[in-house]
């Protein structure tokens, strides 16, 4: 066992746990935050995606303890942030969900391909969306609603 | 799918990582945890320890030279992927690291954790090998340089004894003329490469690498098909879809990755050519 530290949603929190623990179960079960989601538990859906210091990271394949110090954004951290506010609108307008299981780490990535590539195009978008995997949408809705966002968020 | 019990240790230099991995026989190095992850995940690796090498500073180095540069083992794919590692061929470090998995597998696959790890499905280790890379590897015993193309001896398996960690890379900086030509088959952007050529050469330094690999293959140079590929850029008509042909056959490949290695040379082959 050892004990970690490291920030969720600007909040600090310390737990004890096994060494073996992943950051996706540290939030889910010692920070009670259940909307980041396990899927594969091996790097390939996308449904754990969460941002560490900034950059999206697979949660699955993060020990919570090789996180220590660092500063963590599920999708439950992201109130008041306005680029985050114009994508949850775009996809409720373009149907970018249905379950809602792959959503959080669509989100996620999405919100990386807004402020790190204000410029994507369709086709870029659609490559970087390639590793969150979605088994309800189609996907069209999805960079429809990221497509949109990229417009309202750099004002175009 | 969660680890088997295990230890964790983080160490802050590599004497303290060296020693750890001393102190265990059933140790594993972990940097991004972007290969080994997995592995711990499904059980298909159970050590006892995990040495934590990702914050080692030592690992993060880069020194670019006039004529050389060298990269530390812990840079990350992201790194590349951003232009803040110096491409010792323009525009090559990006394009690579671009086709590597997803951003947030970049963000912490690290490309020295891609040469130990060896998957023959890989982008960095055939691309480190076309470019004539050497590592500088730490051990108990001290340092030694290990050129890339002798890392990997089979599948996820390397040269490298129990106690040693692959430090830091070093490439030759290539004439401003060098030509590259890739092509990497996979099915969906991100995807692990079923077959994939590159050729890299630098007619001024009178050098042309062409490495293929992916799915089961290790990666290969193939020679004679290079100086080819060389030849014909010196304007010469040498036949290239016959030396390929030769060279191809000569390893036990199946109907179907001979046709995606065929292609794939001859792609790559396409561009650096020009065509």
């Amino acid at each position: 066992m050892k004990t970690v530290s490291l920030i969720v949603n600007d909040k600090p929190y310390t737990a004890t746990v096994q060494e073996r623990t992943s950051l996706a179960d540290f939030v889910r079960q010692d920070c009670l935050l259940t909307g980041t989601h396990v899927g594969c538990e091996h790097g390939m859906c996308g449904a754990c995606t969460v941002l560490m210091d900034g950059d999206p990271v697979r949660s699955c394949l993060t020990l919570a303890v090789a996180a220590e110090g660092r500063s963590i954004r599920t999708v439950e951290g992201y109130d008041g942030d306005k680029a985050m506010t114009v994508l949850r609108r775009c996809f409720s307008e373009f149907h970018a969900l249905q379950c809602g299981f792959c959503t959080p780490g669509m989100l996620a990535t999405a919100y990386d391909i807004i402020t790190r590539l204000p410029h994507a195009d369709r086709a870029q978008i659609k490559y970087e969306l390639s590793g969150n995997i979605c088994r309800c949408t189609g996907y069209l809705g999805i960079v429809d609603a990221i497509e949109e966002a990229l417009k309202r968020v750099h004002g175009r | 799918m969660k680890p088997a019990p295990l230890e964790y240790e983080r160490p802050s230099d590599m004497a303290d990582a060296i020693r750890l991995l001393g102190s265990s026989e059933n140790a594993k190095l972990i940097a991004g945890g972007q290969s080994l992850g997995p592995m711990l995940n499904l059980r298909v690796a159970t050590p006892d320890l995990l040495i934590d090498i990702s914050r080692i500073k030592e690992l993060h180095r880069i020194e670019d030279k006039a004529d050389e540069i060298t990269i530390g083992a812990g840079l990350r794919h992201a790194d590349f992927e951003d232009g803040r590692v110096p491409s010792p061929v323009e525009g090559l470090f990006p394009r690579i690291a671009a086709g590597i998995a997803y951003r947030a597998v970049r963000n912490r696959g690290t490309v020295g954790g891609s040469l130990a790890h060896a998957d023959p499905a890989a982008d960095w280790p055939a691309v480190m090998i076309a470019l004539g890379a050497i590592l500088t590897v730490r051990g108990a015993s001290g340092t030694r340089s290990v050129a890339v193309s002798e890392l990997a001896t089979g599948a996820l398996e390397t040269c490298l004894e129990q106690d040693e960690i692959i430090e830091s890379i070093r490439i030759r900086r290539h004439g401003k003329k060098t030509k590259v030509g890739r092509y990497k088959v996979n099915k969906k952007p991100g995807d692990f490469a079923e077959a994939a050529a590159i050729v890299v050469s630098d007619l001024e330094a009178g050098e042309t690498r062409l490495v293929i690999s992916g799915g089961r293959i290790m990666p290969e140079i193939l020679p004679r098909t290079a100086a080819v590929i060389a030849a014909r850029m010196h304007g010469k008509t040498d036949d290239l879809e016959s030396v390929v042909e030769t060279e191809l056959s000569s390893r036990e490949l199946s109907s179907y990755e001979h046709g995606l290695f065929r292609a794939s040379i001859l792609r790559a082959a396409k561009e650096v050519l020009g065509g």
